[in-house]
């Protein structure tokens, strides 16, 4: 395929053609900030944190959607683009709690990332916030609606896997969420605790329940685990505090990687020091189950009790 | 190729046998229904039976004179027509025994008369010296309020589907050629070339190409669009014919909104008559053109006029607006290459291709070809429907055709633009309306509502009821417009409230940079430009509210104090009774007096008050 | 729904029916979710849940897919409506003629707030920013009917005009 060049910050870069402005800029060592950006379901841009000021153009572009085109000159860090971030993340605080001394997400958040990086210390703006009833029905996901974004990407990745498709936004406007059907919480929904959704999402808004209090997430080391029950070879984080692992997370999830709540049990009983006490849908409800129960292992348990006998 | 002729000819004798009958017509687009347009229908039939009159009875739509409906129109041999104002069911009896009957019309009831060839009544305004149409001039809006819209044949005997066959007898090219020769421009607000729209989605690749009309006119004081297409809908229908023609494709689609069930009966009425008689359909007059047009009803969503965010929606989809590009011409409906224009852009077509591009071009400016269809609405005497060319001033549109400001008030703005426009004050009156002057002045075309505001308008009012619009109708999903509409709203709220400090002027100023800099789609780049325009223009009213914590207006309430006039007073003491707060006190037949601080200020004093003797101010 | 000479049971079957004959039409037909909700919506009066589900079902998409396009769209509701629904102009033309008052005077005669709809199911009471009269301000519309030059006193008596 051509290549084409551009002038990013003053200097020259060049990338294969259909190349986002974005990756060219990341790929010449330039920051650009992304909370929509899933570069396994790209496309949405509506974010708008990764604007910046492309000359010619009528307004500022987000560059996670905008083709790098021959001779573009792109600054991605211009006093107008600098305001419009600063501006952009004033206004998401405005409508987030100001809870970060005692947010699991502490430490691995993108919204406190880029607060920090901006210096926006807090919003001045006042006025309406969310107040959602924070959704602790899933035993494994809980979900806190007041610290969503909108970035979406918990949707797309959960559209990713046919029969899913758990969630979607709803409303408009300010009134925009993301819901499952009928706005019901996650325990009633369609949900599978998959966790592909937690795993991308930038900000507090969707946390491990089982993690939770645990440990700050700068005390936590991750080391690389993939699953072994399927041939889709699912990858998981041991998260590590000291010695010990206290939990098994998702980690990026993938097309044609469906991650499933039956891999994570597994590899939490494996791995895990205090394994989580498996819990499964039936009538509707989560109880408490057995681990054979949780990982389908009765029969083949059966049968080596048969056999050993 | 098939032509038109005989069926031309076949439809040109009937309408000249219509013509030449006893005939009386009620204007029923939806204003005229509004108006009780229906009842006088009623009315007349019942009135031409009793008195066993030889007339015919028919309707038509909106001549453009909303303020003077329901209207109706009595038209003999030898004579002129005579189109009334205010005709309600009451005054039907004495409309036919005079008009009718006796010949002579009701002079003071009329409001215009078109002679034709006969010999104009004394005293009664010719349609074109008419104030109200003097300086206007009738192209897209011809056949508006003269012809029957449900008729296929008016509609060919007026010179209907002319401009599809001399298309059709053109190569492609040539067709969009002709149009961007016209200088035609998006009539949806943009003002975006239409010929080079076309050039665009002709060039796309693709086997598969649509042509797509924007009919969900949604900005609050606009309804060209719906006149268009309640009174001359086969003008669209063939304005897409030709679009599809030019452009390849083969399926048409007019997204229209739900509000206008009228639009949407005649639409489809009329798709089924073309269908009926060939021209709408497989082989279009056997020249192997195929073209279909569906009906997409819109589901109440602002946002849906956005274009991508209306292709979303014809898909099915939540209509939130896509990234662009990449463009509909390259990727649009289905991710097919599509031609996307609004109904004046494509009811403007057939007129061009049957009258040519130089009878286009010799109207409007150098960069605003044509003429332009714009609604006025607010304080003015005159409301209603008006086609004026591009280049008239504001001043003419408002003072003459408008009929100046309601009441003997004074003109205060107008805005144009819908809630992507702006607010113009008195100094740019003399403004040529064109897309570029109206820009830079702070306003837009938009699709051409005119709302005309008189000194009792509150500006930061205006401001806050259109950023209540766009906050309402953001479709949620960029971060500048979802959050941004609501917290400048916040702060309008809190400046009509007594509650604002003057750095929040500073902060709208910014939210304002930021938001039109940085939003998704249309919508949200211009929400603010209501706020940018009223404090360019109208800062003092600004300060007044800021600082002084006065509404110069009039308007918002909690800014107003309510006192009793004591000379005016006669102490009755209605107010007092109509005071929910009794914040009234006042001995029997003593001046009252009105205590501030209990006061809630519902205004239910002043509506009950006989004697003018309370002001607020 | 006014009762029914002919029996409930009749009535919700022929509902049923015409449901059935709504989906057959769009089943194969593509973008065709919208049109299959107004439709449904104009049989039941509302989008109760059930439909909801067998819509998504039936159209091969997911549930949370067909409520997020639900609730985006503001002529869709998953409540019982009134038999007529009033929606009252606050345009711009009908703001600054007045339109806030016809809505206190409608409230004021229904005893509802807009939004609402009234205990006997008669009227559902919204606001609309422009229903394109603009005109005859201030205006509103009921069910597919314009009013328009309204004045507070005499919205009454138009309102007692529908049962």
């Amino acid at each position: 395929m051509a290549n084409v060049t551009l002038t990013i910050n003053s200097e020259q870069v060049t990338v294969p053609a259909g190349t986002k402005v974005l990756d060219a800029a990341r790929e010449a060592g330039f920051f650009i900030p992304t909370f929509c950006h899933d570069p396994e379901a790209p496309g949405y841009g509506g974010c708008r944190i990764c604007v910046v000021n492309i000359k010619g153009a009528r307004s500022l572009m987000a560059s996670c959607v905008t083709e790098a085109t021959n001779g573009m000159v792109v600054e991605t860090e211009s006093p107008d683009v600098v305001e419009a971030r600063k501006t952009i993340l004033e206004l998401l605080l405005a409508n987030h709690p100001t809870d970060c001394l005692t947010c699991d997400k502490n430490g691995d958040c993108k919204l406190q990332d880029y607060a920090y990086r901006y210096g926006v210390g807090s919003s001045g703006f006042g006025g309406e916030k969310h107040s959602y009833p924070v959704d602790n029905s899933n035993p494994y996901i809980t979900r806190d609606l007041n610290k969503c974004i909108l970035c979406g990407r918990c949707v797309r990745t959960c559209a990713q896997v046919e029969d899913r498709q758990v969630i979607d936004f709803a409303y408009r406007g300010f009134q925009t969420r993301v819901a499952p059907a009928m706005d019901t919480n996650l325990a009633e929904s369609a949900c599978v605790s998959c966790a592909r959704c937690v795993a991308v999402c930038p900000v507090g808004a969707l946390t491990y329940t089982n993690l939770s209090g645990k440990g700050r997430t700068y005390e936590i080391a991750k080391k690389q685990v993939t699953c072994s029950f399927c041939d889709a070879g699912c990858q998981f984080d041991l998260n590590y505090k000291g010695d010990k692992v206290i939990g098994v997370t998702a980690k990026a999830p993938g097309e044609g990687r469906p991650l499933c709540l039956k891999g994570r049990l597994g590899m939490e009983l494996r791995y895990s020091d205090q394994p989580l006490t498996p819990m499964l849908k039936k009538d509707n409800e989560f109880v408490e189950v057995s681990w054979p129960e949780a990982l389908e292992l009765e029969d083949v348990l059966a049968k080596l009790k048969e056999l050993e006998k | 190729m098939n032509n038109l002729n005989d069926l031309r000819t076949k439809c040109q004798e009937e309408y000249k046998q219509k013509l030449s009958r006893p005939r009386i017509v009620v204007g029923l687009g939806t204003c005229g229904i509004a108006s009780g347009g229906a009842k006088v229908m009623e009315a007349i039939k019942e009135e031409v039976a009793a008195r066993g009159l030889d007339i015919d009875i028919d309707f038509t739509s909106c001549i453009g004179m909303c303020y003077r409906e329901p209207m109706v129109e009595v038209s003999l041999p030898g004579a002129a027509s005579v189109v009334y104002g205010d005709i309600f069911p009451d005054k039907v009896a004495q409309l036919l025994e005079s008009h009718v009957e006796n010949k002579t019309p009701v002079y003071e009831w009329a409001a215009i008369q078109i002679p034709g060839e006969a010999t104009p009544y004394e005293g009664i305004d010719i349609m074109e010296k008419a104030p109200y149409y003097e300086k206007q001039v009738r192209s897209v809006t011809s056949r508006l309020g003269r012809t029957n819209p449900e008729s296929i044949g008016e509609y060919i005997a007026t010179g209907g589907y002319e401009g599809l066959e001399k298309a059709l007898g053109m190569e492609r090219q040539a067709v969009i050629d002709e149009v961007k020769k016209s200088g035609l421009r998006g009539r949806g607000g943009g003002g975006f070339s239409t010929g080079m729209k076309w050039q665009f989605v002709y060039n796309a690749q693709g086997d598969k190409k649509y042509a797509v009309c924007n009919a969900d006119e949604g900005d609050p004081g606009a309804f060209m669009d719906r006149s268009v297409l309640e009174g001359d809908p086969h003008a669209i229908l063939e304005g897409m014919m030709i679009a599809g023609y030019a452009i390849g494709a083969d399926e048409g689609c007019i997204y229209c909104r739900a509000e206008y069930p009228l639009a949407i009966r005649r639409l489809n009425l009329a798709i089924a008559k073309a269908e009926e008689l060939g021209i709408l359909g497989e082989n279009i007059l056997d020249t192997g053109f195929n073209f279909h047009i569906r009906i997409k009803a819109g589901a109440g969503a602002f946002v849906c006029g956005e274009e991508t965010a209306l292709l979303n929606s014809i898909e099915g989809q939540r209509g939130m607006p896509r990234v662009r590009p990449p463009f509909p011409a390259n990727s649009g409906l289905w991710a097919k290459p599509t031609c996307l224009n609004n109904v004046e852009s494509y009811a403007n077509v057939p007129f061009i291709l049957r009258n040519g591009s130089d009878w286009y071009t010799s109207m409007g400016t150098d960069k605003s070809k044509g003429s332009k269809v714009f609604c006025l609405t607010g304080k003015v005497n005159n409301t209603g429907l008006c086609e004026v060319p591009m280049g008239i001033t504001l001043r003419e549109v408002i003072f003459n055709i408008a009929g100046g400001i309601q009441d003997g008030g004074t003109f205060k703005a107008v805005q144009s633009g819908g809630p992507s426009g702006g607010c113009l004050p008195t100094s740019q009156l003399d403004l040529k309306i064109d897309y570029e002057s109206l820009t830079a002045a702070g306003s837009m075309m938009g699709s051409g509502g005119l709302v005309v505001m008189d000194e009792t308008t509150c500006m930061v009012d205006v401001a806050k009821f259109f950023l209540n619009f766009t906050q309402n109708e953001s479709c949620g999903k960029c971060t500048p417009c979802r959050e941004g509409t609501k917290r400048m709203l916040e702060i309008l709220h809190r400046i009509c409230d007594g509650q604002g400090v003057i750095e929040d002027l500073d902060t709208l100023d910014r939210l304002s940079t930021v938001i039109t800099k940085s939003a998704l789609c249309g919508l949200g780049q211009t929400c603010a430009n209501p706020i940018i325009s009223t404090m360019r223009y109208f800062r003092d009213e600004y300060m007044a509210h800021i600082v002084d914590k006065r509404c110069p207006a009039g308007v918002c309430a909690a800014l107003l104090v309510y006192t009793v006039d004591a000379e005016k007073c006669t102490g009755c003491g209605a107010c007092l009774r109509a005071c929910p707060a009794s914040a009234i006190t006042g001995e029997k037949k003593q001046p009252h007096s009105i205590d501030p601080a209990a006061c809630i200020k519902c205004g239910a004093c002043i509506t009950k008050c006989k004697f003018d003797a309370i002001y607020k101010a | 729904m006014s009762a029914c000479a002919c029996g409930v049971e009749k009535v919700v079957l022929s509902h049923e029916e015409a449901f059935m004959k709504l989906l057959d039409k769009y089943r194969y037909y593509k973008g065709g979710l919208i049109p299959v909700l107004q439709g449904a919506q104009d049989i039941y009066g509302y989008l109760p849940k059930d439909v909801l589900q067998t819509i998504a079902k039936e159209l091969n998409m997911p549930f949370s897919k067909v409520y997020g396009v639900v609730t985006f769209y503001a002529q869709f509701h998953l409540k019982p409506r009134g038999n007529n629904i009033i929606r009252i102009c606050l345009g711009t033309a009908c703001h600054v003629r007045g339109g806030a008052k016809i809505l206190q005077a409608v409230q004021e005669h229904l005893g509802i707030k807009h939004g609402e709809t009234t205990e006997d199911l008669r009227f559902t009471l919204e606001t609309v920013a422009c229903i394109g009269a603009c005109g005859l301000s201030p205006c509103m519309m009921i069910n597919d009917d314009t009013h328009g030059r309204l004045n507070p006193k005499a919205v009454g008596a138009i309102l007692d005009t529908y049962e």
